[in-house]
């Protein structure tokens, strides 16, 4: 693990660049902050290093305290925030625990979708939650996508701040017209009169044999809807940070959760913290290669560069974590750095984020690429049900470690 | 959790106890709670602590199951637990059939010719409040005739008449109260100028100016006001549905004394969102009134092409709504059902649905010609024998608070007034360019000043390709 340690130097140089770039910070607090002058402190990851790994992530805590900032200038900048040994705790329960702490401190969040209130969620996300705040509060719908979705919004509108689950990502392929034709369009077709905060999550990608319909990459279709922003979380330190981000935002955020994530541990500080929604996390620094990546595939990602590391490579691996919009700030430095992007995606080739990222990293940075971007997606067919080809339609390390090893050449 | 062993003394305990555990009964116990004047936070508690015993009512229910007595056999055969109550059997097949030979009945309270048709009280309706019902109705006439010759004119781009609902519009907004949410569909102007939305308003919207509170964003009819509790009209049909729900569960979740009032026509409740929204409606039980302008056409489909079911009344009671059909031209009738349909959605926490059955006398749209696919006959005859507007009028002079004279100088007056908004409007400038990125997102973000900036650029270059009247700003 020597070489990991090795990139803290350029982490700190990284990250203090990024953390004085004083216009770009006024932008993404602006935006992602909420007016509430309470004193929480928002952490600005873009420093902290990553254990790397596909599971069993521990011990973060440490590197946290070296880069935790508060990126509002008024909030007190708590260096020693995190310094405390914290709790550990698995990625859907960190959902919850995000999930209870906004639903405490604002009587107008509330929860709605199939099965999240005595049964507790299908993933057990909201479990818990109807017996403490009551059935109305985390609400119990009929099946109908389209039109809790709706509801939601209608709610929304008139000043609540629901959290709308789809059991499953692919499910809200259903609530499409209320995503984009509402979600979206209603706080500028209104002239800004309503506004729409709602929060829409759930879990998708490619899980263990849950075939095509159940193992949809959602974030392909709804990347083009104008007025939404997308965010995925891929650990339960982000996931919680980013659920409350979500929650206190007042755009329509989709939080994107994996299937197989669920079950992640990690300890994650005790003191409150929300992470900002258009930032990406720097996993691991390098110097050789930018790997771009979100969600499941960070983990494959992180697989690879075990192999990668002990053949003498040196990539930079960055968890994009905000799909819409992209972070190009932290992609752009990264790319000034190693001249080589690698994107490993879970969506299909064709139109997925890897696709759209692909295209804006060619027309922002092109001259500082000294080869071409390499995308490496899913296939572009249904995800099969059958074990070893679901697990040949998924980028796998392997196929990564080829990847950097051509692009390096 | 079928119960084979029910007693004669345990069976009618029990269903009363099911019964007690069911929502009817619960909406009145809530209802007797709600009456207390205890504070909005400790009513929020009760009302949800309804929802937490009602959640576990099933297995209270299968509890009870002990305290039955286990002889009566003949009880074993004739009828069945089942979640939701007891439903009793029969030995004899029998197929509901799929429409009955007596259509449901049209609530009215007017004849053809305005003359109140019986002597049952209705609700009382004052000089004031009757003058303001007539005069929004001919307003109403008024823009819709103005609006669609300035379209036809090419003055602006598009419009949507409601002749022929005026009735439906006007009865409905003077029996609500300014805090009841709307949700309309998008041929209901007459709400939003019975809460006081102006003629100016109205007209700076359909031209997408500066002053039209949409900022130029939507299409003439789609307007929208917050100031009005109206929320703003969005394009695909039933979309405002479950967007109601949402809306009346959160005003159940503070506890308003207000309801939601959403409007659709026939052809939108064929719509996957009419369906779901009525059962999400009365799962939830929450305040909300549904208004079906059942008007005959949408766009070229007649109703007999769009459903096979006795209108929509029939389908509020699948959805266990209670449902009235009322005539829509009846502007008394409707005002009368939807003031009851209120109060019952208020104090009983659940919905309601009313069917005004009406005819839509314009096209569509102004890109619609209705008489390329429906007789002239037809039209003329609901325009002349039953317009709202005739039979009301007559009514209001019957009772000597309006006037032939009084008739002719409004008219000519809102026709001024009508047009005058528009050469007012046409002259407004455009809302300036900074619109088209603001509102996107809660502020705007750095892709889209980007984007602003680029066209911002575009324009100073080739000034010729872009229209002059939209200011650019810096």
């Amino acid at each position: 693990m020597a070489s990991i340690f090795q990139g803290i130097g350029a982490a700190t140089s990284l990250s203090s660049s990024t953390l004085f770039d004083s216009k770009k910070l006024q932008l993404c607090s602006r935006r992602s902050l909420s007016e509430r002058k309470t004193s929480f402190v928002v952490v600005r990851a873009a420093g902290a290093k990553m254990d790397g790994g596909s599971s069993g992530i521990g011990g973060r805590a440490d590197q946290l305290v070296t880069n935790a900032v508060a990126t509002k200038a008024d909030t007190p900048a708590a260096a020693a925030a995190a310094s405390k040994p914290g709790h550990e705790l698995l990625l859907f329960e960190a959902l919850r625990e995000g999930l209870e702490e906004e639903m405490e401190r604002d009587a107008r969040v509330c929860v709605m979708g199939e099965d999240v209130g005595h049964y507790g969620g299908s993933y057990k996300v909201t479990k818990g939650l109807a017996p403490k705040y009551g059935d109305l509060r985390v609400l119990d719908t009929p099946i109908a996508e389209n039109s809790f979705t709706g509801m939601g919004i209608g709610a929304a509108m008139m000043g609540l701040r629901p959290i709308i689950e789809g059991m499953n990502m692919g499910f809200l392929l259903l609530a499409f017209n209320q995503i984009s034709n509402n979600c979206g369009m209603l706080h500028y077709t209104s002239g800004g009169q309503f506004k729409i905060p709602v929060v829409i999550r759930g879990p998708g990608g490619v899980g263990r044999q849950l075939g095509a319909e159940h193992s949809q990459r959602l974030e392909s279709y709804f990347q083009s809807i104008p007025g939404i922003q997308m965010v995925a979380c891929s650990t339960p330190y982000n996931a919680k940070g980013l659920m409350k981000a979500a929650i206190r935002s007042d755009n329509p955020v989709i939080l994107f959760e994996h299937v197989l994530l669920y079950n992640l541990k990690e300890t994650i500080p005790d003191e409150e913290y929300v992470l900002n929604l258009e930032e990406a996390e720097m996993v691991r620094p390098g110097e050789h290669v930018t790997i771009l990546t979100y969600s499941r595939m960070r983990y494959h990602v992180m697989q690879a560069a075990k192999t990668l590391v002990n053949k003498g490579y040196d990539p930079e691996v960055i968890d994009i974590r905000s799909l819409k919009p992209f972070d190009l700030h932290t992609i752009g430095n990264s790319i000034k750095k190693t001249h080589r992007v690698l994107i490993v995606e879970e969506c299909m080739r064709t139109g997925g984020i890897g696709a759209s990222l692909t295209a804006a990293i060619s027309e922002n940075f092109h001259d500082y690429l000294d080869a071409p971007i390499v995308c490496l997606s899913s296939q572009d067919v249904p995800t099969p049900y059958a074990g070893t080809l679901e697990e040949w339609t998924v980028v796998q390390p392997p196929q990564i470690v080829a990847a950097v090893e051509q692009l390096c050449r | 959790m079928a119960l084979w062993l029910a007693g004669t003394r345990g069976a009618t305990y029990y269903t009363k106890t099911l019964m007690s555990n069911t929502f009817r009964s619960l909406r009145t116990r809530a209802t007797a709670i709600a009456s207390k004047d205890e504070g909005s936070f400790t009513k929020r508690q009760i009302l949800s602590n309804r929802f937490v015993s009602r959640r576990f009512g099933s297995s209270v229910a299968g509890q009870q199951s002990d305290l039955f007595s286990s002889d009566d056999d003949e009880e074993k055969i004739q009828a069945l637990d089942f979640p939701g109550g007891r439903v009793p059997y029969t030995l004899e097949m029998r197929f509901l059939p799929g429409s009955s030979d007596k259509r449901v009945e049209c609530y009215r309270v007017l004849d053809d010719d305005g003359y109140p048709l019986s002597s049952a009280p209705s609700q009382h309706i004052d000089k004031e409040v009757a003058v303001k019902m007539y005069s929004g109705m001919v307003t109403l006439e008024a823009m819709d005739t103005v609006i669609y010759e300035a379209q036809r004119q090419g003055r602006i781009s598009f419009y949507m008449t409601s002749f022929g609902e005026e009735a439906v519009n006007l009865g409905s907004a003077a029996a609500l109260s300014p805090d009841d949410v709307v949700l309309p569909q998008y041929r209901e102007p007459g709400v939003m100028l019975w809460r006081g939305f102006q003629l100016q308003e109205f007209v700076d919207q359909f031209f997408g100016n500066k002053n039209d509170l949409g900022k130029g964003r939507q299409m003439p009819t789609h307007y929208g006001s917050n100031k009005h509790n109206v929320l703003t009209v969005s394009a695909p049909l039933a979309t405002q549905l479950p967007q109601a729900v949402g809306a009346a569960y959160s005003l159940k979740m503070q506890n308003k004394d207000a309801c939601v009032v959403t409007y659709f026509g026939d052809g939108c409740s064929s719509e996957g969102d009419f369906h779901a929204s009525l059962n999400f409606a009365a799962v939830l039980e929450v305040p909300i009134v549904y208004i079906c302008r059942n008007n005959g056409w949408a766009i070229s489909t007649p109703v007999t092409e769009q459903f096979r079911s006795d209108g929509i009344v029939v389908k509020g009671q699948a959805y266990g709504i209670p449902s009235i059909r009322v005539d829509g031209n009846d502007i008394l009738a409707v005002y009368n059902a939807v003031v009851a349909a209120r109060e019952m959605a208020i104090s009983e926490q659940r919905p309601v649905l009313i069917e005004a059955l009406t005819y839509r006398v314009g096209h569509h749209s102004t890109s619609d010609d209705s008489t390329k696919y429906r007789p002239l006959e037809e039209i003329e005859h609901w325009k002349t024998s039953r317009n709202p507007v005739s039979i009301f009028r007559k009514w209001v002079q019957r009772k000597g608070w309006w006037s032939d004279q009084q008739e002719s100088e409004f008219r000519a007056t809102i026709r001024k007034q009508v047009i005058h908004a528009v050469q007012v409007a046409e002259k407004t400038q455009k809302a300036p360019i900074e619109t088209m990125f603001s509102d996107v997102y809660e502020k705007v973000p750095s892709n889209l000043m980007e984007q602003e900036k680029l066209l911002k650029e575009t324009i100073k270059r080739y000034p010729q390709d872009f229209p002059k009247d939209v200011p650019i700003g810096m």
